[in-house]
């Protein structure tokens, strides 16, 4: 119980520093938020209105109050350019996000199960050497890098898949899935590395316990000691960073989907601030730096759901 | 043994420490040599296929003189090897200085903390516990919108973003070695604390540190990367990130444009990771020996 209110606590505390942080960045800006928006030709008159209508002239403690006791309403405010709520604006694009996020797990792991399997079951062979060196390239490939060699040859060379664009999941499964391929494929090439080595450095250890000699002693088939016996304990790690990793992803989940033309919160972030839209920055930082405090106090919380030792031990934060 | 320790330090040492000394060496280089300006653009040789000759003017004056391509002309004309030498320094400026001031505070304090101990310890933890809760490139970008990305601010938001991670290194290897035996004797010789952390600890603890700092370097060149793909990096100044994505809109007549920036930044990663890597391997080798 321990474990569990001081990560709560902790949680909180992000949060507060989050949301403070994002208010006060806004409001302490250099030069004023009211010139910024009113543009170059503004006559004084129209920027005193701008600087009333946002409340500017109010004293910043009372300001910030204010943001906070709209804040734990769910409303963000409205954007400057587009007049569209921001709250609505990141719910909406969000699906696009959580979808990209998804598959590319979902790929990254039906590269990682089969290739840690098999490497920690042939550790030191050839393949297992071939898929190290290969790893350790990919891991040095820029993400955006990938996705521009994924478009150069499926998009341009061989033609098979869209370059860039979305299509809803209304316009039928398989449209919705084939504009997912190529992006969320770009992230998982990169993810699947770390999972590999993790699944196979816990496969090795699996391997040595005296249940699979066992199994083996009764004449059971390789395939079947892996996948029915080993590969279930030796999965634990790979759970947890799983959802760790959710985290770093966000990061390339901006740049991706920048590159695809996909429209999720990612890029929403990205144009606003191209458009310098002071809200839906504000906004999309607050979403998703909370966003990420919460999936990691999640995961620690999954750990204590699965290993029970940390509920005893009361430490390990 | 000594002939596995000399099969260690082989090419795949050799090789990244020349690659990186070559980019470091175009970098500092890139204003001596004949070549045209970063951005000038020459219009009669708009996406020159490589070793194409165009007139450009050289050593910063008017006149023209013929020059050659060696990797082409980009689609307004300007030299994709005077920009590649001059993305270079935006890239590895970022990309070693930052570490060092993460390097420099964060290491000290993870000293200070794993040799003091006590309130030192858990102010850092909560403090380095914080700044990781943050996912990174949403700090950074929220920094680069609001006071802009010049490459101080990117340097030093960059630097501030690797302390917690120099500060884990640290003071998880203090603890380790403040126990040892020789740090006890020199204790008891009557050595000051400012003499044990230096004299005693840091030998021991920066190896690991060099180590996990390359690691470092590598991430933050990608990092640059994206943000200069986005637009976001230094303003006005050629970068290999900014070159990949100019190049992406032409990726199907010239796909040169992206392809050869990508290149060399994936070798001068993949340069400081393998180095990185040898250099833990030799490290741990070394450590279980003792």
């Amino acid at each position: 119980m321990r474990f569990i209110g001081f990560k709560l606590l902790r949680l909180i505390g992000v949060v507060v520093a989050v949301a403070s942080l994002t208010f006060f960045m806004v409001a302490l800006l250099p030069g004023d938020l009211a010139y910024e928006l009113a543009g170059d030709e503004a006559t004084p008159e129209q920027i005193a209105m701008i600087r009333a209508e946002l409340g500017l002239n109010e004293p910043i403690g009372w300001r910030f109050i204010d943001w906070v006791g709209k804040l734990l309403h769910g409303d963000l405010g409205r954007s400057f350019r587009s007049d569209e709520p921001v709250t609505e604006a990141i719910l909406s694009r969000l699906p696009v996000t959580l979808e990209l996020l998804f598959l590319s797990q979902v790929f990254a792991l039906a590269l990682a199960i089969p290739a840690g399997v098999y490497t920690a079951y042939r550790a030191g062979g050839r393949l297992d050497r071939l898929l190290g060196s290969l790893g350790f390239a990919m891991i040095s490939v820029p993400v955006f890098v990938l996705a521009i060699l994924l478009i150069y040859f499926f998009a341009l060379r061989l033609g098979v898949l869209p370059a860039t664009g979305y299509e809803p999941l209304s316009e039928g499964l398989w449209a919705n899935l084939r504009t997912f391929l190529l992006p969320s494929l770009s992230i998982a090439l990169v993810e699947w590395v770390p999972l590999t080595r993790i699944l196979r450095s816990d496969m090795i250890a699996t391997l040595k316990e005296d249940f699979i000699s066992m199994a083996k002693a009764k004449g059971l088939p390789p395939w079947h000691i892996l996948l029915r016996h080993a590969l279930r304990p030796s999965s634990f790690t790979l759970i947890t960073i799983l959802g760790l990793q959710i985290g770093g992803l966000i990061g390339g989940a901006l740049i991706i989907e920048t590159i695809f033309a996909l429209p999720g919160v990612g890029r929403l972030l990205i144009n606003a601030i191209y458009a310098r839209d002071f809200m839906i920055v504000q906004g999309c930082i607050l979403f998703i730096a909370v966003g990420y405090v919460a999936v990691n106090f999640l995961v620690d919380m999954l750990y204590v759901v699965l290993d029970p030792r940390i509920r005893v031990g009361g430490k390990g934060g | 043994m000594a002939e596995s320790r000399r099969s260690r330090f082989g090419l795949a040492v050799w090789l990244p420490v020349a690659w990186i000394v070559f980019v470091l060496g175009c970098a500092l280089s890139a204003d001596w040599w004949a070549m045209p300006e970063a951005d000038y653009m020459d219009f009669l040789s708009q996406g020159a296929p490589p070793g194409a000759v165009g007139e450009v003017p050289l050593g910063g004056g008017d006149e023209l003189a013929a020059y050659t391509y060696w990797l082409g002309t980009d689609t307004l004309g300007r030299d994709i090897l005077t920009r590649l030498f001059h993305g270079a320094r935006v890239s590895l400026t970022l990309g070693l200085i930052a570490p060092i001031i993460g390097l420099l505070v964060g290491g000290s304090l993870g000293m200070a903390a794993g040799y003091y101990r006590g309130w030192l310890e858990s102010t850092a933890i909560a403090v380095t516990d914080t700044i990781l809760a943050f996912p990174a490139i949403v700090l950074l970008l929220a920094i680069v919108f609001y006071i802009g990305g010049s490459l101080f601010n990117l340097t030093l938001t960059l630097g501030f973003l690797t302390v917690p991670a120099f500060y884990r290194v640290a003071r998880a290897n203090t603890l380790t070695y403040a126990e040892r035996e020789f740090v006890t004797a020199a204790k008891a010789m009557g050595a000051s604390d400012a003499s044990i952390l230096l004299r005693e600890i840091l030998p021991n603890v920066f190896m690991a540190m060099l180590v996990y700092a390359l690691l470092i370097v590598a991430l933050l060149i990608v990092v640059e990367g994206v943000l200069s793909f986005l637009g976001l990096s230094v303003p006005n100044a050629p970068s290999w990130g900014g070159m990949i994505a100019e190049g992406k809109e032409y990726l199907d007549e010239y796909p040169r444009l992206s392809f050869v920036p990508a290149f060399v930044m994936f070798l001068t990663v993949l340069s400081f990771n393998l180095l990185g890597d040898r250099l833990r391997r030799f490290t741990d080798a070394r450590e279980s020996n003792i």
